[in-house]
């Protein structure tokens, strides 16, 4: 169930280079350092309040840090005004933990929308596009008319993942993927992330506290705590840490099963 | 009674210190929150003179607002200007003016009265509405789904919606003013026998292009006003239903606030 080792995975999608953000004085990243090769899936873990979601909005633009650069292929994105950050944007899609689907807008309109936004197809191309997509994420064509408010939590993972690559991002983020959901379906969300990888050669950053998960989905996992990055390496390396925050964390799960 | 006695000032003098403290806090979050809402008003200047031009959005919203609210402010401005009528001509028949119920009528409602209910009911059936929309949507990452998609929500969701404001407010003070003067009309007419001709002449003698002008000018001032407010709330918001709920009922409470003092700054520099 690991993810295979992507091919040609030297070259940085993204280098996160001694990264520092502080909100009202509590400091949240204190030097982050972070390389993510071209069509990997690097899983980001760490315990609640351990500023995951602060650096994978880094990542993409939402917020800018005190000190440090976030290079996204080969670009600094930190000294870029909206017009350059709305391009480099659009080589990325993102999974919202709750998905974040627009809720006035059916699947279908869902996952057509940033076609709809940023290409001229016409409305038969749209849907062609679009069923490509939903039938990736194994999604039948009944779900294309339904609002997300009637779809289950899986289903609207799935419809965030479709709409997140219908554009053919070089970069998805999964904003905790699995959390919240029931093992059957974590494990289809786990499917889902390889899925994308493998067909789509996407590079993939997930943050998340699932270490099941994470073990099952990552090439590589980099361990964040109190703002640093204290591990970095292949699962089997993470296995092996001697560092006490991530033996801690990982016997959590390790140390039961 | 030698520990209870320094007690006494230091209470009062901490009630005191909270008073103080609770009025700054206050003044600073009003004029923090104009400041937010000015700037929100530039953004929004600069992403509604930019491509692309999201007209199917800008429409939709001009329904919303302005086609939307029309029963609501047709029957408001017809009950107001039949009550006005009522009331005027009550006052007028003692020293037997009922003949200035029409104008009465008229300036009052073209000059004040049909700018201030109609952004009041904008406020309320399309500004509410507005500030929960964009506080859920900020509140379930709708906002940021929007930025990940290189899709800037200024222009997106505020533009259409503060357009529709400006516009809209204007054009339901017309309708305002023709229920309205309809209404007293029937009242004065058919209910206390006024002459149809002594109403009418009587009105259009007293009434100026300008008198109109005002209230449109106002309803714009108005709208784009709580149109910016009910956006800046909602687009804020934060703290799951319970902030997008509080995030409203400030809309609408500063909304209103602001119609009524726009109106006395507006019309004390208009006259």
């Amino acid at each position: 169930m690991n993810a295979p080792t992507p091919p040609g995975s030297e070259r940085a999608m993204i280098d996160i280079v001694d990264l520092h953000k502080t909100f009202a004085g509590n400091k949240v990243l204190t030097g982050i350092n972070l390389t993510v090769p071209a069509g990997s899936t690097c899983v980001i873990l760490g315990g609640s309040g351990s500023g995951k979601t602060v650096l994978m909005k880094h990542m993409i633009g939402l917020l800018k840090p005190d000190s440090g650069k976030v290079i996204v292929d080969g670009q600094d994105i930190v000294p870029m005004g909206v017009e350059g950050l709305q391009q480099v944007r659009r080589s990325f899609g993102m999974v919202f933990q709750a998905a974040a689907l627009f809720d006035s807008m059916t699947v279908f309109e869902n996952v057509a929308f940033p076609l709809r936004q940023h290409t001229k197809l016409s409305e038969d191309e749209i849907r062609v596009q679009v069923r490509k997509r939903l039938d990736l994420m194994g999604l039948k064509r009944a779900v294309e008319d339904r609002f997300p408010a009637d779809l289950s939590g899986g289903m609207r993972k799935r419809v965030g993942l479709a709409r997140a690559v219908v554009l053919d991002p070089k970069v998805v983020l999964y904003d905790e993927p699995t959390t919240g959901l029931d093992p059957i379906t974590t494990d289809s969300v786990d499917d889902m992330i390889l899925t994308a990888q493998k067909e789509l050669g996407v590079t993939s950053v997930v943050i998340s506290h699932d270490i099941a998960s994470a073990f099952n989905v990552a090439n590589q996992i980099a361990f964040l705590s109190k703002g640093v990055i204290v591990e970095h390496g292949p699962p089997e390396q993470l296995r092996q840490s001697q560092h006490p925050a991530v033996q801690v964390f990982l016997q959590t799960w390790f140390g039961k099963n | 009674m030698t520990t209870e006695t320094p007690s006494k000032p230091n209470r009062f003098t901490g009630a005191f210190t909270q008073s103080v403290e609770g009025l700054g806090k206050g003044i600073i979050d009003v004029v923090s929150s104009i400041g937010g809402v000015v700037a929100l008003g530039l953004d929004v200047f600069r992403w509604s003179v930019r491509r692309p031009f999201r007209l199917h959005n800008l429409f939709t919203q001009l329904d919303f607002v302005g086609v939307g609210s029309i029963f609501i402010v047709g029957l408001t401005g017809t009950f107001t200007g039949m009550v006005f009528a009522l009331q005027t001509s009550t006052a007028f028949a003692l020293f037997d003016a009922e003949s200035l119920v029409g104008p009465t009528v008229a300036l009052t409602l073209t000059r004040e009265l049909a700018s201030v209910f109609a952004a009041l009911m904008v406020t309320m059936r399309a500004g509410s509405a507005m500030c929960t929309e964009l506080g859920t949507m900020r509140v379930t990452e709708q906002v940021d789904a929007l930025e990940t998609m290189a899709v800037n929500p200024v222009q997106y969701l505020l533009v259409p919606r503060v357009l529709a404001g400006l516009f809209m407010v204007p054009a339901l003070t017309m309708l305002f003013n023709t229920t309205g003067m309809t209404g007293a009309y029937v009242v004065a007419v058919f209910g206390l026998g006024i002459s149809p001709g002594t109403f009418l002449s009587r009105t259009q003698q007293w009434m100026a292009p300008a008198d109109v002008y005002e209230g449109l000018i106002k309803g714009a001032i108005f709208g784009l006003a709580v149109a910016l407010i009910c956006c800046f709330k909602g687009y804020n918001a934060s703290g799951g239903a319970k902030g997008v709920g509080q995030a409203t009922t400030e809309a609408m409470v500063a909304s209103a606030l602001s119609i009524f003092i726009l109106d006395f700054i507006v019309g004390m520099l208009m006259h």
